[in-house]
C-alpha cells in the first residue's frame, strides 16, 4: 500500500479537482476563488512530484510507471499550465468568459496528460488520452456565445475523434499481434517479422501525429487556434505539445524499440514536412493566432527530428527543444495578452505596427522572443535547434539537417516580418496601456531566460541527461 | 595572465548598452546617452590598444587564452588572440567611437536605441575575432545579424525594409550550411576547439564538403561575386554609421574566417579550390569595377568598390604566399579605414543636401575646401596611390599573385586601373567643376566632430602608407606559422 505514494500526484489532482468543483458550484462568481485554489493545487503538485523525482516505480501490475522522465514532463506541464493561467486571467475577465470551469477543465486535461505520460499499458494510455482530448474539446468551445469558438470546438472534436479512432484501431491490432496491452510485453513481441505490429505502429503514429499537429495531420490546427478564445489557444500551443512529445518518446522507446528501422523513415517524413509546411505556410498569414499555429507545426517538426534519430541523444535533444519551446511560447502569448488597441486585443499582424514607439520595453521583449523562435544565436532558440542538429548529424542524416536548416531560413522570414511591423512601420493608432503584474513578470522571466541561456547552456542538458525513459 | 581580459573587452560594450537601456534621463537625454556610449567605446579602444601593446609579437601562439567549460561534455568556451586577430579587434574598437561621433549629426530619431544597437554589435564583432571555438565563433558571427538588421531597418533610407531583409536572409542562408559543417566537424574530430582541430587534421575525403560549407558562408559575407548583391542594397539604405560598420568590420569577418578556419582546418581542400576562388575574385575585381563606373549613387559606387577590394583580399589569401596573405590582412585593415572614411564623407554631404546622387553635386571645392582635401586623401587611398595605406596592401597582394599565377596577377592589375578610373571620375564630378546648383551655395564646411574624425582617419591612412611595419611586424610570425602549417599538411598528405 505504501507504493501508492508514487500515484499520489494523480490521486491528489483528482480529489482536489472534484472538491474544487463543489466550491465552484456553491459560490457565486467563483472564478477568482477557484483560480486561486488551482494555483495552490499546481504548486503543491510540483512539490509532491519533486519530492520523489528520481525514484522509478511501476504500479498496478506494470501498467503505470513513475520515474524521472515522467516526473520531468509532469513538472513541465504544471509550469506551463501555471503560467498560462496567470497570463490569461486578465483576458478572460475582459472577454467575459470567466467561468470557473475554465481552470478546472484545464486541470482535468492536465490529469489526462499525467495518466497518458505515465501509462505503461495501452488501455490506460487511451483513457488518459481521451480524458485530455475531451477536456480540450470543451475548452475550444468555451466561448459558447461565439460562433467561431463553437465551430472550432466542433471541428476539433470531429477530426480528433477520427484520429483517436485510428489510434484505438492500432492499439487493438497491436494487442492482437503481440498478445498483451503492456508496453514491455509488446516490446518483446514486436519485430519486423511480426508484420501486424508494424501495421499497428503506423496507425498509432498517425493518431499521435494528429495530437501534436504534425504534417500531414495538421489541418485542424490553424482553424482551431484561430477560433478558440486566445486564452485557450495559448494553452493548446503549449501544454498538449509537451504531453504529445513525451508520449511519442515513450512509444518509440518502449513498445516500438525493436522496429526502429520501420518507424524512422515515417518520422523523418513527418518531421521534414512539418518543418517545411510550418515555414512556408506561415508566410502568408495575417492573423497572429494562425501564424502561431503554423509556427508551432514547424517547431514540432524540429522536436520530432530529434526523436526520429532513435538515439538517447536524440530523445534528450527533443526534450530540451520542447522545454525551450514552452518558454518561448509562454513569452509570445504574454506579449499577445499585453497588446490591446481601442479596447480590443490585437489579432491582426498589422495592428501591431509601430508598437515599438509606445511600448519600447514590451517590443524589445517581443523582439527577443521572435529572434529566439527564429533560432538566431545567442538566444535560447538557437541552442534548442543546435542540440537537435547535433543528434541528427551524429546519425549522418545530412538531408534532414540541411533541409531543416534551410526551413529555418524560410521561417526566419516571417518572424522578421513581425519585427518589421513592430519596428520599421509607423504607428497609425495608439495602444491601450495594460498594467498587469502577472503577465509582465511572465514576459520578463521568459525573455530573461532566453537572453541569458547562452551563459550556462548545459543547465537544461544536465537535468535532461539524467532522465531515465524506461 | 589569469585575468580574463578578452572576455572583459567583449563584454564591456554590452555593459555600456545595458547602462544606457536602464538610464532614464528626461532632460537633454541625447547628450548624456552619447557621452556614456562614447565613454564605453573609448575605454574599449584604450583597452584593446593596451592589449596590442602587451601582446608578444615574437610568438605565433595564441595569447591571453581563456578556457572554460561551457556546454558540458560537448563544447568548451575558448578565447584567444594571435597576431592576426588582435589587429581586427583594434580596428573594431577604433571604428565604433567614430560611428558614435558621426551619429551626432546624422541620426535624428531614437538615438538611444541606435547607440544600444551599435554597442551590442561591437561586442559581437569583438567576440568573433576572439573566439577559438567554432561554435562560439558561429554564435557571435550570427548574432551580429540582429543589431545590423535593426540598424538598417529602423534608421535606413526609403527602401530599407527590402535591404534589411535581403541582408539578413542572404547571410543566414549562407551560414546555416556552416552550422551543419561545424557539427559534422564535431562528430568527425570530437572537438570544436580550433587549435585542437589544427593538430588533428581532418581526413581528406571530408575536407571538400566542409570547405564548401564554410565557403558558402564566408563568400556571402565577404561578399564575393555572384552573391554580392545584398551589399549595394544594404549600403545604400543603411544610415552612415551602419554603412561604416558594415564596410569596415562586418566584411572583414569573412576574410578573417578564411584565414583562421578555411586554410587552417582544410588545407588540402583550400589548395584544391584555388582556381574557383581565383576565378571568382577576378570576376569580382573586373566586373564590379565596371559596374561601379556606371553608378549614379555615391554610396552604391563605394559599395561596389568594396566588392572589388574584397576580391583582392580573397585573391591574396589564396595565393598562400607570405606577401599575398600579409597583403590581404593589410588591405582589409586599410580598407576598413578608407571605406569607413569614404562612407563618412558621403554622409557629410548627405546630411546637408539629403541626396546621394552624384549629379546633384559638383564644384564643392569652391565652398568646402577642408572637405575636398580629406575626400581627396581617401579617394587616393582607395585607388592605392603610393604613400597611402591602400598602396601597401595592393602591391603585396599583387606580388603574391605574380608568384602563383601570372595571368591572374595581370588581370588583377587591370582592376587597379579601373579602380582609379571610377574613383577619380567620382571625385571629378562631385568636387571639381563649377558650382552651378543653387542649393549647394549655402553649404557649411566640416564642423568640429566631422573634422575630428575625418582628419584622424586621413592621418592614419597616410601614416600606415609610410610606416606599414607597425602592422606588418605584428602579423609576421602568425602568418609564417599559418603558411608553414599549411605546407606541412600538404606534404604530409602527398607522403601518405
Amino acid at each position: 500500500m505504501e507504493n501508492i505514494n508514487f500515484f499520489l500526484p494523480e490521486i491528489f489532482l483528482t480529489v482536489s479537482i472534484l472538491s474544487t468543483l463543489m466550491i465552484g458550484v456553491f459560490f457565486k462568481n467563483s472564478y477568482i476563488l477557484v483560480t486561486s485554489i488551482v494555483y495552490g493545487i499546481i504548486i503543491s503538485l510540483i512539490l509532491i512530484i519533486l519530492n520523489s523525482f528520481d525514484v522509478s516505480f511501476k504500479l498496478f501490475s506494470n501498467s503505470f510507471t513513475s520515474n524521472s522522465f515522467t516526473n520531468f514532463f509532469k513538472i513541465l506541464i504544471l509550469i506551463g499550465t501555471f503560467f498560462i493561467l496567470i497570463i490569461t486571467q486578465n483576458f478572460i475577465k475582459e472577454t467575459k468568459i470567466n467561468y470557473f470551469e475554465y481552470s478546472l477543465i484545464l486541470l482535468l486535461s492536465v490529469l489526462g496528460m499525467f495518466i497518458m505520460i505515465s501509462a505503461n499499458d495501452l488501455i490506460l494510455f487511451y483513457l488518459g488520452l481521451e480524458l485530455q482530448s475531451l477536456s480540450l474539446y470543451i475548452l475550444a468551445s468555451l466561448n459558447r456565445d461565439n460562433l467561431k469558438s463553437n465551430e472550432s470546438g466542433l471541428k476539433y472534436f470531429i477530426l480528433s475523434s477520427l484520429a483517436s479512432g485510428l489510434l484505438l484501431y492500432g492499439c487493438s491490432i497491436l494487442y492482437g499481434f503481440s498478445g498483451s496491452t503492456n508496453f514491455e510485453i509488446i516490446s518483446l513481441n514486436t519485430s519486423t517479422e511480426n508484420i501486424g505490429t508494424v501495421f499497428a505502429m503506423v496507425f498509432i503514429l498517425v493518431g499521435l501525429a494528429f495530437k501534436v499537429s504534425a504534417v500531414p495531420f495538421h489541418m485542424w490546427t490553424p482553424d482551431v487556434y484561430e477560433g478558440a478564445p486566445s486564452s485557450v489557444t495559448s494553452f493548446f500551443a503549449v501544454v498538449p505539445k509537451i504531453a504529445g512529445i513525451a508520449v511519442f518518446i515513450r512509444f518509440m522507446q518502449i513498445p516500438f524499440s525493436e522496429i526502429v528501422d520501420q518507424w524512422q523513415p515515417i518520422l523523418i517524413f513527418i518531421s521534414l514536412s512539418s518543418m517545411i509546411l510550418g515555414a512556408v505556410a506561415a508566410i502568408g498569414q495575417t492573423n497572429i493566432k494562425r501564424l502561431i499555429a503554423y509556427s508551432s507545426i514547424g517547431h514540432i517538426g524540429f522536436a520530432l527530428a530529434g526523436i526520429s534519430t532513435g538515439t538517447t541523444l536524440g530523445y534528450s535533444s527533443s526534450i530540451t527543444y520542447i522545454s525551450i519551446y514552452v518558454i518561448m511560447n509562454l513569452g509570445m502569448f504574454a506579449c499577445i495578452f499585453l497588446m490591446k488597441r481601442e479596447g480590443k486585443y490585437c489579432e491582426n499582424l498589422n495592428d501591431l505596427s509601430g508598437i515599438s514607439k509606445q511600448h519600447p520595453i514590451l517590443s524589445i521583449a517581443l523582439l527577443i522572443i521572435l529572434f529566439s523562435l527564429a533560432g538566431i544565436p545567442p538566444l535560447a532558440g538557437f541552442f534548442a535547434k543546435f542540440y537537435i542538429f547535433i543528434a541528427v548529424i551524429e546519425n549522418k542524416m545530412y538531408t534532414l539537417a540541411i533541409i531543416g536548416l534551410l526551413s529555418t531560413v524560410i521561417s526566419a522570414f516571417y518572424y522578421l516580418r513581425i519585427v518589421k511591423i513592430i519596428y520599421f512601420d509607423d504607428a497609425n493608432n495608439s495602444f491601450d496601456q495594460i498594467k498587469n503584474l502577472g503577465i509582465s513578470s511572465t514576459l520578463f522571466l521568459s525573455s530573461l531566460i532566453l537572453v541569458t541561456f547562452f551563459m550556462y547552456p548545459s543547465f537544461l542538458n544536465n537535468i535532461v541527461d539524467t532522465l531515465i525513459i524506461n | 595572465m589569469n585575468f580574463p581580459i578578452l572576455s572583459s573587452i567583449t563584454l564591456l560594450p554590452i555593459l555600456g548598452a545595458i547602462f544606457i537601456f536602464i538610464f532614464n534621463n528626461k532632460n537633454n537625454e541625447n547628450k548624456n546617452v552619447i557621452y556614456i556610449s562614447l565613454f564605453t567605446s573609448v575605454v574599449t579602444l584604450f583597452l584593446t590598444i593596451f592589449l596590442w601593446y602587451v601582446f608578444d609579437k615574437t610568438s605565433a601562439e595564441f595569447q591571453f587564452v581563456e578556457e572554460k567549460n561551457w556546454i558540458s561534455g560537448y563544447i568548451k568556451f575558448k578565447f584567444g588572440v594571435d597576431g592576426i586577430s588582435i589587429l581586427f579587434i583594434v580596428l573594431t574598437a577604433f571604428i565604433i567611437p567614430i560611428c558614435i561621433v558621426s551619429c551626432i549629426n546624422s541620426v535624428k530619431t531614437r538615438l538611444k536605441e541606435f547607440l544600444i544597437a551599435i554597442l551590442v554589435l561591437e561586442s559581437f564583432m569583438i567576440g568573433v575575432f576572439c573566439s577559438l571555438d567554432l561554435v562560439i565563433f558561429y554564435l557571435f558571427f550570427e548574432a551580429g545579424l540582429i543589431p545590423m538588421f535593426l540598424i538598417i531597418g529602423i534608421w535606413g533610407g526609403p527602401n530599407r525594409v527590402y535591404a534589411a531583409f535581403k541582408f539578413f536572409l542572404f547571410t543566414l542562408l549562407g551560414s546555416v550550411l556552416m552550422l551543419v559543417a561545424i557539427i559534422s566537424i564535431y562528430w568527425i574530430t570530437g572537438t570544436t576547439d580550433v587549435t585542437e582541430i589544427f593538430q588533428i587534421r581532418i581526413p581528406e575525403e571530408f575536407q571538400y564538403f566542409l570547405w564548401l560549407a564554410f565557403f558558402s558562408s564566408f563568400a556571402v559575407k565577404m561578399p564575393m561575386w555572384p552573391v554580392h548583391t545584398w551589399l549595394p542594397d544594404a549600403h545604400v539604405e543603411a544610415p552612415t554609421a551602419g554603412s561604416v560598420i558594415l564596410a569596415a568590420i562586418l566584411l572583414k569577418m569573412a576574410g578573417y574566417g578564411f584565414l583562421r578556419f578555411s586554410i587552417g582546418m582544410f588545407p588540402i581542400a583550400s589548395e584544391y579550390f584555388v582556381p574557383l576562388v581565383f576565378t571568382l575574385s577576378i570576376i569580382a575585381i573586373i566586373y564590379t569595377s565596371l559596374v561601379a563606373l556606371m553608378q549614379e549613387d555615391m554610396k552604391k559606387l563605394i559599395a561596389y568598390s568594396s566588392v572589388a577590394h574584397m576580391g583582392f583580399v580573397t585573391l591574396g589569401i589564396f595565393t598562400f604566399t607570405k606577401q599575398g596573405i600579409e597583403g590581404s590582412i593589410f588591405q582589409m585593415l586599410s580598407h576598413g579605414l578608407i571605406s569607413a572614411a569614404l562612407f563618412l564623407c558621403v554622409g557629410v554631404v548627405y546630411d546637408r543636401v539629403h541626396s546621394r546622387l552624384i549629379n546633384s553635386y559638383g564644384g564643392l571645392v569652391n565652398i568646402l575646401p577642408k572637405y575636398s582635401l580629406v575626400f581627396a586623401i581617401f579617394m587616393l587611398g582607395a585607388i592605392g596611390l603610393p604613400g597611402t595605406s591602400g598602396f601597401v596592401g595592393e602591391i603585396l597582394i599583387l606580388l603574391g599573385a605574380f608568384q602563383k599565377n601570372f595571368l591572374v596577377a595581370i588581370i588583377a592589375s587591370i582592376g587597379v586601373i579601373l579602380g582609379a578610373a571610377y574613383m577619380l571620375w567620382l571625385y571629378k564630378r562631385v568636387i571639381f567643376g563649377k558650382l552651378e546648383k543653387k542649393e549647394l551655395t549655402e553649404l557649411k564646411d566640416l564642423n568640429l566632430s566631422e573634422g575630428l574624425i575625418l582628419f584622424t582617419l586621413a592621418g592614419l591612412t597616410l601614416f600606415f602608407g609610410f610606416y606599414p611595419n607597425l602592422i606588418l611586424d605584428t602579423i609576421h610570425v602568425s602568418v609564417d606559422k599559418l603558411i608553414n602549417d599549411y605546407q606541412l599538411s600538404l606534404i604530409l598528405n602527398t607522403v601518405k
